[in-house]
């Protein structure tokens, strides 16, 4: 618990701050602060709570069942192009915002996946995500969405390649937060 | 995102039956993970929320309506890159300043930088992957939304 406390020295007196703001909105009915608890506030907590401890219980159970060499063989260094595919595909079933995605690049990572497919993976969870998708289309159309993720897809596999070689040049880690 | 809490749910009990001791492990790295990010992920998520109250939907659509011309795709740019707004919040805010005026274009500069780029969420970021990395990903996703945004810009512009 001390350890939590003293990692995280600027988070603490934030959250501190905020519930003992919000308190008193409520008491003293002061509306900015209520609307900004009901509105903003609760409908990001909705979307964590929902999404985030799904996605760490995913992570454990690939970490205890799926074995590294599986994974450095179909995507580590050696994988190639059908290495990007299959860490694309991946990433379009993933759920939740960005931050969602970064266990997951942890336990890839652990497990041996290539510097340059994690990179492409976060930026793939990122622009086209199959549960948001339909949502997308619906309110903005295909043409939007189809010209946004075919133009997308070959940049961002550019910022991936990018990241990649600068990733593994400076002997960079990924920590598990 | 219930198909994924079905699938979880699912996976986990067949993890459960094939291998007690593997699953509990497992379920507990998990959890782990998810209480030491916990306090970095609530403080962000307070400040966005302080920030979204003071940009407000008028607020968008005078910085990215027609009147704002090219600098549109500046403020697009830079709202994008800084504001955290669910999918679920962002599309229809997407259509609703489709129809007071703003562009495809535009929007779609909107759309790639709030997906790509999260300034706010750093800190998330650094704790995976560390600071320096976190900043450079992020500065060439910008460079990269801006591309996109730009070319869709072009086709919408000549289609």
């Amino acid at each position: 618990m001390k350890k939590i406390f003293k990692k995280n020295k600027f988070d603490f007196p934030i959250i501190i701050a905020f519930t003992v703001f919000i308190a008193a909105s409520y008491y003293y009915n002061y509306n900015p602060g209520i609307s900004i608890f009901q509105k903003n506030f609760w409908s990001f907590l909705k979307e964590m709570i929902l999404a985030l401890p799904i996605m760490f219980i995913l992570v454990g159970l690939f970490d205890v069942w799926v074995p590294k060499e599986k994974v450095q063989k179909h995507i580590g260094d050696a994988s190639g192009k059908k290495g990007i595919m299959l860490i694309m595909l991946l990433a379009f079933l993933q759920a939740g915002p960005l931050y969602a995605a970064f266990p997951v690049a942890y336990i890839l990572w652990k497990k041996g996946t290539s510097a340059k497919n994690i990179f492409i993976y976060l930026s793939s969870a990122s622009i086209a995500k199959i549960p948001m998708l339909a949502f997308e289309i619906g309110f903005l159309g295909i043409k939007f969405s189809l010209l946004r993720i075919l133009i997308s897809i070959p940049i961002f596999i550019i910022v991936g390649t990018i990241m990649g070689k600068y990733f593994t040049k400076n002997k960079c880690e990924i920590k598990n937060g | 995102m219930i198909p994924i809490i079905i699938l979880t749910a699912i996976l986990t009990l067949i993890s459960f039956v094939v291998d007690k001791k593997k699953t509990l492990k497992g379920i507990k790295k998990g959890v782990m993970m998810f209480i030491k990010i916990l306090p970095t992920l609530l403080s962000v998520i307070i400040l966005v929320s302080i920030i979204l109250y003071f940009v407000s939907d008028e607020i968008l659509i005078e910085y990215l309506g027609k009147d704002a011309g090219l600098t549109a795709y500046g403020s697009a740019a830079i709202i994008g890159s800084i504001s955290i707004i669910p999918g679920f919040i962002a599309y229809p805010l997407a259509s609703i300043l489709l129809k007071t005026g703003v562009s495809f274009s535009v929007l779609s500069v909107f759309i790639t930088t709030l997906k790509m780029v999260g300034i706010l969420t750093i800190p998330i970021e650094a704790k995976f992957f560390g600071l320096k990395t976190a900043i450079i990903r992020n500065a060439l996703s910008f460079v990269g939304a801006i591309l996109v945004g730009g070319s869709m810009a072009l086709i919408y512009y000549y289609l």
